[in-house]
């Protein structure tokens, strides 16, 4: 290509400079500038004021909550991903894009929505309310609807990363696997788990990333007991509206890290699906 | 017998992938299923393999019925025309698959799986590249490997689904003739896949060809060429010219109707479409054929190849194309060069009752 | 390549367990939000669902939501095409930035925005100077719904962006276009689908948002109350069949953005295949 075409190609330099900057003014204010202020109101009565807030009994309890809820929500959710995106990437069948399309809705379900079918269906007035009660079962302001809503707002994203990853990898190599004598597992665990493992772990940090941080869905059915059902992101809502702000950002920095923790392995994860698939 | 294919079906939807199908294939014989795409070829090969199931028919492998048997314990060897490797594991553990899944009872010691190994690497060709993985092997290398993998298990037969197909035409080559001389060592039973008629006669034993799921001719590589069962065998194996000809009844002379020299049918004569490959044509710059030839414009000469490759235009009837191949002698002796007009008259020719 | 099998095992396995958990997690629940909601009388559930200050907050939650969508799909084209076309220093640490919103729990962007924008603010301070306010009323929604899709159209765009082919621009420069026309006239058509549908799904989180919006919005009703707020308002107030109602309007409004995007996805796939 001539140099003088290959200017063309381009734009000339002072709007490419002038779309630059605006790039960058534009990333700072709307994602900059809201990590750096997280950061320095946390830490704006100094190291001990944030210490303090962050080994109080009841951020200790919210932060259990929220890695047990995460603990069960997760792994039920790769089970679900590995065996949708299975059925759905290795074999054909009638209404695959329909069920594909079903994965898919939890993504265009308001958080809040997500809570509130649980409460219509497990709560005091709920169809199987009285059951409930009677049975001296409670799911709803308790655990089991703070995990419930967690694994209905993460449900997608694990197959969601699998079955494109899976439909592009074909057939071949678990057919060779089982030509030569292995069973179904054997199969799984050393042929299709290997080349998945990548787009696996990516899927496993976005849906961690979101149980951990959910706030919508949990709100709804956590009825706020301090210390019992209240996770991290409904913690610092709490604080936020008791004006404690010191502890508000302190916590919510946790949670800034753990977004940065994600956003770091969601790089070294592509690196190595690049290194794997680069040749 | 080593493979029998019993009469079968299957269909695709509306498609019918075979239709009732049947073929004996003998032990340590080497068969290619030669075939146009769409003419279930592949499906045949993966049905014997057991990776697709029959509607109807019977498949019997060593002389017991293999319908009900799981694909992994039909002692096949199957290599596909992509390979599969496994791309995550080295060739060593790619060939060693095969072993190390088998159940602690007959798994062989690592020992043993590490001598298979090597032994069939060294059969391959590729003794030391045992630690690389797939990405950083040729096309060439990758099939072998994956041809070392099949072996590994020791299979009782070889199936191949179009092994050379991705290759290019250098390679192809090699690896053919490579593939030849390694069944005439193992003697294994082999079937495998090809739509290039070339492939399929320079390596099998018997060629099956087929088309729209139904097989057309079974036989050697010489007979289906020389005495091709039907129009479809003589069309697929090879270029040829088209004449129309005449004949009293059948079996009786055959006369030309394209000749300079016309001989037009007489009544109650059938007309017949006559066909001869390009090989089989005789070229002259002088009608020395007594009219019993077609004069024909040189279009172009193609000189590439053990025999000159002429295209003709006939003049009486423009736009009807001829092929002829003659040696680059008898070209040199007449001098024949482009735009000449030449005489040309088929040697040898074929008729089919039903075309 | 071939992506069906008949040799592989656990088809049905796999295939029930999918559908059994899809129906015990996600359907079940949705069909007793439907269920739910046919309890009410045709009037009781029109009375629910128009009432002033339920339909104040549909034209906030539109409105915003539709805002944020088009700051999108402006500053999303601007952003892929930078990252895509340009080599320029922290070109990295943009594209890692844009996906924070995916990673970042909405309370913390919530309450990042309300510390930022609210009058006594960082950024609140000066605009309020300047006798402008955003915290508390429907800009700041705008602003936080505008960060939570940000990644959508950038996301979508990018790969079409990448994939386009250098041929196309080089074959119209030597038709004689200009780098405008090529821009207007191949450029942006070939990327259309993929930015409508990124703005579409950028639209879709945006109408859902609740968590980060509640800290900067005030939440006055008829001013700055969006639907999932009232949601959770007639909730607390024990009001189950007013809750459901509002929310199956608004779930019926996403599974229309839902099957926008599938339609569209259908169309730029038939069209890239053409």
């Amino acid at each position: 290509m001539n140099a003088s075409l290959k200017k063309q190609l381009t734009e000339p330099l002072w709007l490419r400079v002038v779309l630059i900057t605006l790039t960058f003014l534009f990333l700072a204010a709307l994602v900059g500038l809201p990590i750096v202020i997280v950061i320095i109101e946390a830490f704006s009565k100094g190291w001990g004021a944030y210490r303090d807030a962050l080994t109080q009994p009841d951020v200790i309890s919210a932060l259990k909550l929220t890695l047990l809820v995460a603990a069960i929500a997760v792994p039920l959710n790769v089970v679900f991903g590995l065996a949708a995106s299975w059925a759905i990437a290795k074999f054909e069948f009638r209404g695959k894009q329909l069920l594909i399309t079903l994965i898919d809705l939890p993504f265009s379900v308001s958080p809040v929505i997500s809570g509130l079918v649980y409460i219509l269906l497990f709560g005091a007035h709920s169809m199987m309310g009285d059951w409930l009660i009677r049975h001296d079962i409670q799911i709803i302001f308790a655990v089991p609807g703070l995990v419930l809503a967690t694994i209905f707002v993460t449900f997608p994203f694990v197959a969601r990363e699998l079955i494109p990853l899976m439909q592009e990898q074909g057939v071949e190599q678990e057919e060779a696997a089982v030509l030569l004598g292995a069973n179904g597992w054997q199969t799984f665990r050393r042929v299709t788990l290997p080349n998945i493992k990548w787009g696996l772990l990516y899927g496993v940090l976005l849906c961690n990333a979101r149980a951990m941080g959910e706030f919508g869905a949990v709100s709804v059915v956590s009825g706020h007991i301090k210390g019992e059902t209240t996770t991290i992101p409904l913690y610092v809502e709490i604080l936020y509206n008791e004006y404690n702000f010191v502890a508000a950002f302190a916590v919510a920095s946790l949670l800034l890290l753990l977004g940065f923790v994600t956003l770091a392995a969601k790089k070294i994860v592509s690196r190595q699906e690049r290194g794997q698939h680069g040749h | 017998m080593g493979i029998e294919v019993r009469n079968i079906g299957k269909q695709f939807g509306a498609f019918a992938a075979l239709d009732n199908i049947s073929l004996s294939i003998n032990s340590g014989e080497l068969v290619a299923l030669l075939g146009p795409s769409g003419s279930g070829k592949t499906t045949l090969l993966r049905i014997i393999a057991g990776m697709e199931s029959a509607d109807v028919g019977e498949i019997l492998l060593y002389g017991a019925a293999a319908n009900n048997k799981p694909a992994g314990e039909r002692n096949v060897g199957f290599v596909f025309q992509h390979y599969a490797l496994f791309r995550h594991m080295t060739v060593f553990d790619n060939i060693a698959f095969g072993l190390t899944v088998r159940p602690k009872e007959t798994r062989p010691s690592k020992a043993a799986i590490r001598e298979r190994v090597f032994n069939l690497l060294k059969m391959v060709h590729l003794e030391n590249f045992h630690d690389r993985y797939p990405h950083q092997l040729s096309g060439g290398q990758r099939q072998r490997v994956a041809l070392a993998r099949a072996l590994a298990v020791e299979p009782k037969m070889l199936l191949l689904d179009e092994p050379f197909g991705a290759l290019d035409a250098k390679v192809r080559q090699e690896l053919r003739r490579w593939l030849r001389r390694l069944h005439d060592e193992i003697h294994l039973t082999s079937v495998f896949v090809t739509h290039d008629q070339e492939e399929a006669m320079e390596v099998a034993d018997r060629v099956v060809v087929m088309s729209n799921g139904r097989i057309e001719q079974i036989g050697t590589p010489e007979e289906v060429y020389h005495h091709p069962a039907n129009a479809f065998v003589y069309d697929f194996l090879g270029n040829y010219n088209e004449f129309t000809g005449w004949q009293e009844n059948a079996g009786s002379a055959l006369n030309l109707i394209d000749y300079e020299r016309q001989t037009d049918a007489p009544a109650g004569a059938k007309i017949v479409k006559v066909f001869a490959r390009p090989h089989d044509m005789d070229v002259s710059k002088t009608d020395t054929f007594g009219g019993e030839s077609i004069a024909a414009k040189v279009m172009h000469i193609n000189p590439a190849g053990a025999l000159v490759k002429l295209e003709l235009e006939r003049v009486r009837n423009p736009g009807l194309l001829l092929q002829a191949e003659i040696s680059q002698d008898a070209v040199l002796a007449q001098a024949i060069r482009k735009s000449d007009v030449v005489y040309v008259r088929p040697r040898a020719t074929r008729i089919f009752m039903n075309s | 390549m071939k992506s069906s099998s008949t040799v592989l095992p656990g088809f049905r396995l796999t295939l029930a367990f999918t559908i059994l958990y899809l129906l015990v997690i996600v359907l079940i629940p949705l069909a007793g939000l439907f269920v739910r909601s046919a309890t009410l009388s045709a009037d009781e559930f029109i009375a629910a669902v128009s009432a002033p200050r339920v339909m104040a907050s549909y034209r906030v939650t539109f409105l915003a939501a539709f805002a944020a969508a088009l700051i999108n799909a402006v500053f999303g084209f601007l952003i892929a095409w930078v990252l895509v076309r340009y080599k320029f220093a922290g070109k990295k640490l943009c594209d890692t930035l844009i996906d924070l919103p995916f990673a970042l729990p909405t309370a913390v962007a919530g309450i990042a925005m309300a510390a930022l924008y609210a009058p006594d603010g960082w950024i609140g301070k000066y605009l309020a100077m300047m006798g402008l306010q955003i915290a508390f009323n429907p800009y700041g929604i705008v602003v936080v719904l505008a960060f939570v899709s940000l990644p959508f159209v950038v996301r979508t765009l990018q790969p079409v962006l990448q994939d386009l082919d250098k041929d196309i621009e080089e074959a119209a420069l030597g038709l004689g276009a200009t780098r405008a026309q090529t821009f207007w006239r191949v450029l942006l058509p070939h990327v259309a689908p993929a930015w409508i549908t990124g703005v579409t799904m950028a639209l879709a989180r945006a109408l859902g948002e609740y968590g980060s919006v509640i800290f900067i919005a005030g939440n006055l009703p008829m001013v700055s109350e969006i639907v999932p707020v009232i949601i959770v308002s007639k909730l607390e107030q024990y009001d189950y069949a007013g809750a459901t109602a509002v929310a199956l309007v608004m779930l019926l409004a996403s599974f229309a953005l839902l099957l926008l995007v599938n339609v569209l996805q259908g169309w730029s796939a038939r069209r890239m295949r053409a």
